[in-house]
């Protein structure tokens, strides 16, 4: 079913914001302990006590430095599917166990048909399908489609499991085709944008850029305080006359 | 023509059970909830209505599972049977183990209690490990505040009765400005985390001050890369300009400090540089109504902050503050000066001064709640002083850390944020009085066999009368603290016990009890040192110079082969745990808050709880308290018969909710047989709120206080006065002047004279002091990555992933001079050695600072880790590079490498030079230990799929 | 892109097999090459063999090759499906046209419609093949327009060589089979060798700037990798070739693939039979050598748009 739905009721997707994003890791090992157990399950990790461990991760948090002439700065820059609204992935799966889902605009892989061709993972551009060797079949983010419809859960729980985790409010979830929803108006507000929109795959997922640093480098030096240059008696004669004239007030 | 998408179960149930309970995957005691699926854990998340983490979970706690069933986790009580060191044990059962403890100590207890030392690392019962030693008999307890933060919390209440993280934190709600020290990541991480995500949003400007731009510094809007070691005079140089610009609150250090008090001015005097008292001990000041010396704790007066006056008997004496403005306001610690040393930009200094001023005072943060303060005058409004800080290891773990913690504080004293809305906030049971009036016990001639110590054995000396030293100065404890080399160790000295008790200086030991502390490894400085100290033999008699080291942890760390008796512990998820009150409890600011952890599965080993079987080690060698009036175990029911039936005081236990005989009675109470029943229905926790009036200025806030006592957190309803001057220090001081009984042995007079100043200054840390500095260039320092907790992470299968090795981080313009590039390999070199490692360029670094993650270096073959693990291949440790001692001083004797007042390991003060390796003929870092332990001849499992199990529908 | 084995072998068999097939039904129909059961049996066999044991090798890059049945089934948007449905489909017109030469010796009639289905199949599954790499926008060196021709021209030449080592065998040589072969050959090289050109020369657009949005705040670097050993998209998309070493290959696939086949049917034009063999069989040798290593290098030269993220500066 690699024909893509013409239209999708919704488009569910995340809102990561690279201001706030310590890269603790939290949503990344939320989302390992919740999909090894839930619709992907499990996620399987190769030689995980020995010299070469390598699992299976829908979400992974790189750190990059980025620097111009003048400054430099340190960005916390989590990365997994965007539930593309022209997805490759799934127009190139062979077998359709790729596909978005109409009501949503979840891009899920059906780990019961898929065959682990890995073609999907070629097609995509932010490297977010990661094939497991173990299982023989394609495992990427579900947007715990298990857990946001899930009636199981306290309504408030059912969000991403990373979304869920987030230490610093960094992630949020929701409708960006609605543009009354709570994420595009951040995405409004904060100048989001998706992750290159010149390839077309119309990334969902959107992302918050880092706010302009307050530092020398922005912050004119007149907030200063004045310097005193006289000696260490007349500094300290003036500030004990201002002491005595303030407690005597 | 479209086929149907395939049916999703979106209402799987997460599991079959869920429950609560705290977890322990770092030191921040979150809450969580774990969800089981057929008697295996599915889930863990964080506990929305917890006070500490209100749901969310960091990335260690969410990796929880792989934890509980990680394959380095000891399954059987062991008994050495080769030489230490050779992995040779045998299993034994749990009556034989615990017998073998019992003989052990029992024949210690009957000769010689001192011989006996009892130290833990990263536990959170220390209310009953200090316990179990009072009662032994031994004075030599202590957990790892030594080798982590004590420099933090011993500045903190000796100057005003709290510290940062389990003392106080930063009033987020209000706070205008917040800057941070250093990173401090399993200290608070998630509440932190969760601050810095808000203050950003709402415009709060957030600077850190790190030589190292990782996890919070990222985000900062300001980084000030600063030196290591060097946080003092940056934090001076701010307070001069505060001073210069008039930007102070003056009328609440008249109010709540002891700026005004005089201070005896008699050169030479045996109370020079003392606190001008009353016959029965208050202090005076200068009232300027009535221009007369009166006492200063009176509320109707007008104290003075400047001006000299003659006392009674016709010497001189100023207020504190004059001292202190003069310190300050020295052309020492000018901005200009302060560069030099910090490498911040004396215009940053001051423009930061200037940004600290301005949201102290001009934010008009003001709450419409009305209080009383402790002499009854009722305050219509709370003032804010919205500037919050927040430091911990970065600036505590430094020889100079005392000082420098100290100095922290001043300036929060100074701008008048404690406890005011926006600044730091207190958490419950703090305030105390600064210091909390407790003495260490163990005090010469007290320790005696088969008696236990009167007192708690951890406290806080005020004068050298309360040191544990013997007659000729030397000290009585094994680690040293509170003799003359470390006088404030209000943590005690963990890092030094094995090399003192190797080398018998002061004395040697018979048993060494050791509860989770990796201190044959990443615990420790000079690993090649401490290896020799656990193995090597006396002479004379062929035993171990440790004769008998027991070891009590959950996992197969570098520590377990060196030990003789193994008590396994159980997975922080099948236990009974008591986050108390009389401990670290969990308290916020507005709500005192307390917790446990119950069992939420049952171990598939043959472990016990360490807790429980230390109250049966007690019940065997019948220790009073242990034991009922007929000899017969005290708790038979093991550490949760403890949590609930222990007093420390008449109906003070370990916890203080749901006391009472039906639970209503919060504090004091008598015990409550259905008290856990009650913490497990709420979440395995109990806040309890405070009135809005008690949330502010809680060190004079009579509400509070008043509340404070009848809860038994603290003993009076008195108010807290700030120790801007530390009359403490100077009664040291003296002593090495050569004032009074006890006096300091020669070797340490000019040590304590120096350093022992009661009003805080920067001195240079002493590892960068004692060398050349041209050929040790480079300062070297850790830190902690968020998904990891010291070496527990390893075993991990999930966060091994994210750091299964370290590298070098070194500035890209040194590594250009050095013709490094990414992923080439250098030479660290220090004073004691060199360490190989693989090298990361970045800028986000000081300049002289080199830097790595902590404790990623494995021992090849523990951890239940393969041996060719990129842990033991391509992590490494800085420990090998820090020396435990300092070099010699003249007379031949060596100083801990920690801080001269309170002997926190120096571990930040370490000093290299970087080379360049030349041809690397395999890529591997130096150096390499001989493989040890388990993980030697356990075959890993190609894959692990976990999860397999919970697929419920059976298709392929 | 990492170069697996499996599917090298599966294009470079499955593409001489097809080839084979296509010359052998354009003989057929044009008469090129006299009808002989035995030589038709052998080399329809031989076509099937190719293309049967390279769909096979095929399936051994699957994670779940018992499935494999079910990627006959989204040919509308999935050139891969296209691919295995037109496999499929050719094996009917090839087995009929094997049967009415190998058999019945007669490519007429319904034979003569099943060699046209069977050039046509043959040319579709090819194309088909080229098109699974060709669509992917995210490999810049894959997605270009002489990489589908480039799949179709070196199944035609692989074809045309292995024929000729056939015909070497049964009728010493066919002069005009030759011919087309030394044709084919060099528009082939010309093809490749403009392919090769163009994606030397085509500009890296894209910075890790671009691909994390954070160029405007400056070059962007890796400080940490998510994980400390590789993943499954490192090593599957971040294989790297140094450019020598690629140099080196190029020119040995240029000889193998080429110069050799070239050379050898130019000397069979001349050779005496029993020599004739021995130049087929080196021809074929090296043409199968020169493809594997120019399908390696297609994988190995190929830089994916993700290593952006994990420390490529440009693609």
């Amino acid at each position: 079913m690699t024909v893509l739905p013409s239209s999708t009721e919704k488009k569910l997707g995340l809102v990561i914001d690279l201001d706030t994003c310590v890269g603790c890791q939290a949503c990344a090992t939320s989302c390992k302990e919740w999909n090894t157990g839930g619709y992907s399950a499990p996620l399987s990790d190769a030689d995980p006590y020995g010299s070469d461990p390598d699992g299976v991760w829908l979400n992974r948090i790189h750190g990059y430095e980025v620097v111009s002439d003048a400054t430099s700065r340190t960005v916390h820059f989590p990365r997994s599917c965007m539930h593309c609204e022209e997805p490759a992935c799934v127009t190139v799966c062979p077998t359709g166990a790729s596909y978005k889902r109409a009501e949503d605009g979840i891009v899920l892989v059906n780990p019961d048909t898929c065959i682990g061709c890995k073609l999907c993972s070629w097609a995509c551009p932010y490297g977010a399908r990661e094939y497991d060797p173990h299982h023989g079949v394609m495992k990427k983010c579900t947007l715990c489609v298990d857990r946001i419809y899930n009636q199981t859960l306290d309504e408030e729980d059912r969000v991403p499991a990373c979304v869920r985790a987030c230490p610093t409010g960094a992630r949020h979830f929701g409708d960006l085709g609605d543009p009354t929803s709570e994420v595009s108006k951040l995405v409004a507000e904060r100048d989001g944008y998706g992750l290159m929109p010149e390839t077309g795959y119309k990334p969902v997922n959107q992302y918050l850029p880092p706010r302009p640093r307050r530092d020398a480098s922005t912050v004119p030096v007149s907030a200063a305080l004045s310097s005193a240059d006289d000696n260490d008696q007349d500094i300290a004669d003036r500030f004990f006359r201002w002491a005595d004239k303030m407690l005597s007030r | 023509m479209a086929q149907a998408e395939p049916k999703v179960d979106v209402n799987a149930p997460v599991g079959d059970e869920v429950k609560t309970t705290t977890c322990y995957m770092c030191a921040c005691r979150c809450g969580i909830k774990v969800y089981l699926k057929d008697g295996t854990v599915r889930y863990i998340e964080g506990n929305r209505d917890h006070p500490v983490n209100k749901g969310v979970l960091c990335g260690k706690g969410s990796a929880g599972i792989m934890q509980h069933y990680s394959p380095a986790r000891l399954t059987a009580p062991l008994k050495r049977v080769g030489s230490r060191g050779s992995n040779e044990f045998e299993e034994i059962s749990w009556d034989e183990a615990l017998g073998l403890a019992a003989e052990w100590l029992a024949d210690v207890r009957k000769r010689d209690p001192q011989r006996f030392a009892l130290f833990t690392g990263r536990d959170q019962s220390q209310a009953l490990t200090g316990w179990f030693a009072q009662q032994f008999g031994t004075p030599n307890f202590a957990a790892h505040g030594g080798f982590c933060s004590v420099n933090m919390a011993a500045a903190g209440l000796y100057t005003f009765g709290g510290s940062f993280w389990e003392f106080g934190e930063p009033d987020w709600e209000h706070t205008r400005y917040f800057m941070m020290f250093g990173v401090a990541e399993d200290h608070g991480s998630n509440p932190i985390k969760m601050a810095l995500g808000r203050l950003k949003g709402k415009g709060v400007k957030f600077v850190a001050v790190n030589p190292v731009r990782s996890g919070y510094g990222a985000i900062a809007d300001e980084w000030i890369g600063i030196k290591p070691g060097t946080d003092g005079m940056f934090i001076a140089a701010l307070i001069r300009e505060l001073l210069i610009n008039e930007k102070i609150d003056l009328q609440s250090l008249v109010s709540f400090t002891n700026a005004p008090w005089l201070v005896i001015q008699d050169e030479g005097a045996r109370d020079h540089g003392l606190i001008a008292r009353t016959e029965d001990g208050k202090p005076l000041c200068f009232d300027r109504a009535s221009a007369r010396v009166v006492e200063a704790t009176q509320t109707d007066i007008s104290p003075a902050l400047t001006g000299e006056v003659t006392l009674s008997d016709g010497r001189k004496a100023v207020p504190a503050f004059e001292l202190i403005a003069h310190r300050f306001l020295s052309g020492a610690y000018a901005p200009e000066e302060a560069e030099k040393i910090t490498g911040v930009a004396a215009s940053t200094i001051r423009r930061i001064a200037g940004e600290l001023a301005n949201a102290a005072f001009n934010s008009n943060v003001e709450l419409d709640i009305p209080w009383t303060d402790w002499a009854g005058r009722r305050h219509e409004k709370m003032i804010g002083r919205p500037v919050s800080f927040h430091a911990m290891r970065g600036i505590s773990a430094h020889s100079n850390g005392f000082q420098t913690c100290r100095m922290l504080h001043l300036l929060q004293i100074l701008l008048g944020t404690i406890d005011a809305p926006g600044g730091f906030r207190y958490k419950a049971p703090f305030p105390r009085p600064a210091p909390p009036p407790l003495k260490p016990a163990g005090r010469a001639g007290t320790v005696k066999p088969e008696t236990p110590l009167q007192g708690a054995l951890l406290g806080f000396p005020t004068s050298p009368q309360d040191l544990l030293v013997d007659s000729d100065g030397q000290p009585l404890r094994i680690d040293k603290a509170y003799s003359w080399d470390a006088p404030i160790a209000a943590h005690g000295l963990m890092h030094m016990v094995l090399t003192n008790a190797a080398n018998a200086d002061p004395y040697g030991l018979d048993v060494l009890f050791m509860y989770m502390a990796n201190m044959s490894w990443n615990s420790s400085m000079n690993i090649p040192a401490v290896l020799r100290y656990l193995t090597e033999t006396d002479t004379e008699t062929g035993d171990y110079k440790i004769p008998k080291i027991i070891y009590s942890d959950a996992y197969y760390s570098e520590m377990v082969p060196y030990a003789d008796l193994i008590l396994p512990d159980t997975t922080y998820l099948e236990r009974w745990d008591c986050i108390s009150m009389l401990d670290r409890p969990i308290s916020d600011p507005d709500a005192p808050a307390d917790a446990i952890r119950q069992p939420v599965i049952e171990p598939d080993r043959n472990v016990r709880a360490f807790q429980t079987v230390l109250l049966d080690l007690g019940a065997r060698l019948k220790l009073p308290g242990f034991v009922n009036e007929t000899g017969e175990p005290r708790y038979p029911g093991g550490y949760a018969d403890y949590i609930v039936n222990h007093e420390r005081a008449p109906g003070i236990g370990p916890l203080a909710g749901y006391r009472g005989q039906d639970g209503t009675l919060y504090g004091i109470g008598e015990a409550n047989p259905n008290q856990l029943q009650l913490y497990i229905e709420n979440g395995c926790f109990y806040a309890h709120e405070l009135e809005p009036a008690q949330r502010y200025f809680k060190h004079v806030n009579k509400d509070y206080l008043d509340w404070a006592v009848s809860v038994g957190f603290i003993d009076a309803a008195q108010p807290i006065t700030f120790q801007l001057y530390l009359e403490p220090l100077q009664r040291f001081r003296l002593a090495a002047e050569g004032h009074g009984a006890i006096q300091p042995p020669d070797s340490h007079r000019e040590r304590i004279k120096r350093f022992f100043d009661p009003i805080a200054f920067w001195y240079p840390p002493f590892e960068g002091a004692h060398l050349d500095e041209e050929a040790f260039p480079m300062h070297a320092v850790t830190q902690r990555p968020m998904a990891m907790y010291h070496s527990w992470g390893s075993q991990n299968a999930w966060l091994r992933q994210i750091h299964g090795f370290n590298r070098l981080y070194i500035s890209r313009k040194r590594a250009q001079e050095l013709d490094v590039s990414d992923d080439g390999w250098v030479w660290i070199v220090s004073a004691i050695g060199r360490v190989k490692a693989q090298v990361r360029l970045m800028e986000g670094v000081n300049e002289d600072t080199v830097w790595t993650w902590n404790a990623i270096g494995k021992r090849s073959g523990t951890w239940g880790l393969s041996k060719d693990a990129p842990e033991a291949k391509k992590g490494f440790l800085l420990n090998h590079l820090i020396s435990e001692l300092l070099p010699e001083k003249e007379g031949g004797y060596r100083f801990a490498n920690s801080d001269p007042i309170t002997g926190q390991a120096a571990w930040y003060d370490l000093r290299v030079r970087i080379e360049k390796a030349g041809d690397v003929e395999i890529d591997e870092t130096w150096p390499q230990f001989e493989p040890i332990g388990i993980g030697t001849d356990r075959k890993p499992p190609k894959f692990l799929a976990f999860g397999e199990s919970f697929k419920n529908d059976g298709k392929t | 892109m990492h170069p697996a084995y499996s599917v090298i072998i599966f294009t470079t068999l499955s593409g001489m097999g097809y080839g084979l097939l296509f010359w052998l039904a354009a003989a057929g129909l044009s008469g090129s090459i006299a009808m002989d059961g035995v030589f038709g049996s052998i080399a329809f066999g031989a076509a099937l063999l190719m293309i049967t044991l390279g769909l096979l090798s095929s399936t051994l890059h699957l994670g779940r090759p018992e499935r494999a049945w079910r990627a006959f089934s989204q040919w509308r948007t999935s050139w891969l499906s296209r691919e295995g449905v037109a496999a499929v489909v050719t094996y009917i017109p090839a087995m009929l046209l094997a049967v009415g030469w190998g058999v019945f010796e007669d490519v007429s009639g319904i034979y003569a419609v099943a060699a046209g289905l069977t050039m046509l199949g043959a040319g579709v599954t090819v194309w088909c093949t080229g098109m699974i790499y060709a669509c992917l926008t995210t490999v810049k060196a894959w997605h270009h327009p002489l990489v589908a021709p480039i799949y179709c021209i070196l199944a035609l030449l692989t074809g045309a060589v292995v024929l000729n080592g056939l015909i070497t065998f049964w009728f010493n040589v066919e002069k005009n089979i030759i011919w087309l072969g030394l044709a084919v050959i060099c528009v082939a090289w010309l093809m490749k060798a403009v392919y090769w050109e163009q994606i030397d020369s085509a500009p890296h657009t894209h910075t890790a700037g671009d691909a994390t949005g954070l160029a405007r705040f400056g070059q962007v670097r890796v400080l940490e990798e998510p994980h400390t050993q590789a993943n499954f998209v490192m090593r599957e998309m971040g294989y790297q070739i140094a450019r020598k070493h690629a140099e080196k290959l190029r020119l040995l696939a240029t000889i193998g693939l080429f110069v050799i086949p070239a050379l050898c049917l130019l000397a069979l034009l001349v050779a005496t039979p029993g020599f004739a063999v021995v130049l087929g069989f080196i021809s074929v040798f090296s043409a199968s050598l020169g493809v594997l290593v120019e399908r390696w290098l297609f994988f190995a030269e190929a830089q994916h748009i993700v290593m952006l993220y994990y420390g490529a500066q440009s693609n």
